[in-house]
């Protein structure tokens, strides 16, 4: 038997093949760093690799800034109706309620953060956006309310595309609605933190989302009054890299800091307490 | 060529018709009154018939004409003693809003708009009364400087929306827009704001939160222009008719849903066929309101101006 023709012997695997579900993995969409999905949880959702931080659900924001179990939902009995007409609306609504986790853009109630009460605000991008319509002004204008009159902290969670189109200009009131609760705030002295996440534009970065006595920004979160794409529009050109990130914003001084998730809660915590002579 | 929107056409036919007859009463010493007459009567009516039934569309192009009275058209008019203010201390002069002192009535008040060019070149430099952060900016100087000296802010609102360019984003458009309606929430002086013509969005309300907002008939007040609105939900800018219907954003349909306080009527033909009688109804109504607002104690403002943004909005409770 010539030396070529030798036989092989069959090709045996080390060890077993494991059987690793699709979903275990997880991608860096910034960076394409691929790690397991439990990493990505465990660091609230931000790349071990990079530090890009990707949208998270409205609970994880909840968990984060409060003591545990201590949120309590409030006004969450208020529901959008279609107050004009709008063609399609009620539609969306319905696949909205379906799809997105939340029964609006934005969930209200009181907590604790360290023993300290809170009042706390988070939108929810996979609502229609995050838009802002009758009931998330409504909601929040309330929340602001009930912190004056309990001289108790407020925290507002923002990301949205800004006001919702289909309630018209009952939409765009509820900047100005928001606007006369944070001013009242900020004369009866109580602390108000906004915390800007990806991505956070039009009517709702025009109103309270930028009127925080600290306004903190997520990393990489992209934060302006219009959306990049109409200003591309509007200039005929391409915006340059990085314009209307969070960090673009800290260099322009529209935000305070830019904070990476993990630290949000200390920083917050802290604030409050100074800001509250503690 | 005068400019004519696409609904006058049958209008300015009749106009011509009835020019060329005038010119043979003149020039031949015609006798054609009697047929003068009829025509005129004819416009008339055609006029108050295509004005009545506008559609949305239509009227968001009315507010939008070139020959509309703008925001200096009202100064000159209604008040006396206008002294132009300029300048956000911060950055620059912005042409698209202007401001100052002026006297309504012998009242010393502070009167500020967006204003729009009636030419190219005035375009260009008053960016078609698209703003920037620092006229935002130098409106609320100007705001805080008659709250300390206790007169009565008039807003004119007439305005696309806020430029959306790199320059405006950079400095702040949002920032500057949100802080003007945190501090109008609370300026003890009275706030009466006037649409005019067009109410952009954030634009507009940035100069219009107010203790009392009244609006011009054909003025339109919208959270996005119906051309954004289509391509954003249809994809196609060409749906603005429907989108313009959607919205909702006519005076009378603003006044129904409880946004705007009063509605003055334009005269027949809109505010573009006779300014001075426009500017002199809307005149009718910045003087009666200011004297009421001005009876009410300063410090008295506020609660009511909370009050009224709170009650606004539509839903449903589970």
């Amino acid at each position: 038997m010539p030396w070529f023709r030798k036989d092989r012997k069959p090709r045996r695997p080390s060890r077993e093949k494991l059987e690793i579900p699709a979903d275990a993995w997880e991608k860096c969409p910034e960076c394409g760093h691929v790690d397991i999905r439990d990493k990505f949880e465990q660091a609230l959702e931000v790349c071990p690799e990079c530090g890009h931080h990707r949208r998270v659900a409205v609970q994880v924001y909840i968990d984060m800034l409060t003591d545990e179990g201590s949120f309590s939902e409030l006004y969450n009995e208020l529901q959008s109706s279609n107050p004009l007409g709008f063609e399609g609306y009620t539609d969306k609504l319905a696949r909205a309620l379906r799809k997105a986790g939340s029964h609006e853009a934005v969930i209200t109630g009181s907590a604790t953060l360290e023993g300290d009460e809170l009042n706390l605000g988070v939108m929810d991008f996979a609502f229609m956006g995050g838009s802002m319509g009758s009931v998330v002004g409504e909601k929040i204008a309330r929340l602001a309310r009930r912190s004056v009159e309990e001289r108790v902290p407020l925290v507002m969670v923002s990301r949205s595309g800004g006001a919702r189109m289909q309630e018209g200009v009952l939409s765009l009131m509820q900047l100005a609605k928001t606007s006369v609760m944070i001013s009242a705030l900020k004369r009866e002295r109580v602390p108000y933190i906004s915390v800007l996440t990806d991505p956070t534009t039009g009517g709702v970065s025009a109103s309270f989302a930028m009127q925080g006595d600290v306004n903190i920004a997520e990393p990489n979160a992209v934060i302006g009054f219009a959306g990049p794409r109409v200003i591309k529009q509007t200039i005929g050109q391409d915006l340059p890299k990085g314009f209307q990130t969070a960090e673009f914003l800290l260099e322009k001084g529209m935000v305070d800091m830019v904070v990476p998730r993990v630290q949000l809660r200390a920083t917050i915590s802290n604030l409050l307490k100074m800001m509250q002579g503690r | 060529m005068a400019f004519v929107l696409d609904f006058e056409k049958p209008l300015v036919e009749l106009e011509r018709q009835i020019g060329h007859l005038r010119r043979l009463t003149r020039e031949r010493d015609l006798e054609v009154d009697s047929e003068i007459g009829p025509l005129e009567k004819k416009l008339d009516d055609l006029r108050r018939e295509i004005y009545e039934e506008l559609t949305p569309m239509q009227r968001v192009q009315v507010a939008r004409h070139p020959r509309r009275p703008y925001i200096l058209d009202y100064v000159a008019a209604l008040f006396t003693d206008f002294i132009e203010l300029k300048g956000d201390r911060l950055f620059r002069d912005d042409p698209a809003i202007v401001g100052g002192w002026a006297r309504l009535e012998g009242r010393p008040v502070m009167v500020i708009g967006h204003q729009k060019g009636r030419d190219t070149k005035e375009n260009l430099r008053r960016n078609f009364g698209m703003p920037h952060p620092e006229g935002y900016r130098k409106a609320l100087r100007l705001m805080e400087m008659a709250a300390r000296f206790n007169a009565p802010i008039i807003t004119l609102i007439d305005t696309p929306g806020a430029y959306p360019g790199l320059g405006a984003e950079e400095r702040g458009q949002a920032a500057a827009i949100a802080r003007n309606l945190e501090v109008m929430a609370g300026l003890e002086t009275p706030i009466l704001a006037a649409v005019v013509g067009e109410g952009g969005s954030g634009g507009a309300l940035a100069l219009g939160l107010a203790d009392r907002v009244i609006m011009l008939s054909n003025a339109v007040y919208s959270v996005i222009s119906p051309e954004g609105c289509a391509a954003i939900l249809w994809n196609d800018a060409s749906q603005k008719e429907r989108a313009a219907e959607a919205l909702k954003l006519t005076a009378p349909d603003l006044l129904e849903l409880g946004l705007v306080d009063e509605v003055i009527p334009e005269p027949p033909g809109g505010a573009h066929s006779d300014p001075e009688r426009t500017i002199a109804a809307l005149g009718e109504a910045v003087r009666r309101h200011v004297e009421e607002l001005a009876k009410i104690g300063s410090k008295r403002l506020i609660k009511p101006r909370a009050k009224k943004y709170m009650e606004m909005g539509r839903f449903a409770e589970r």
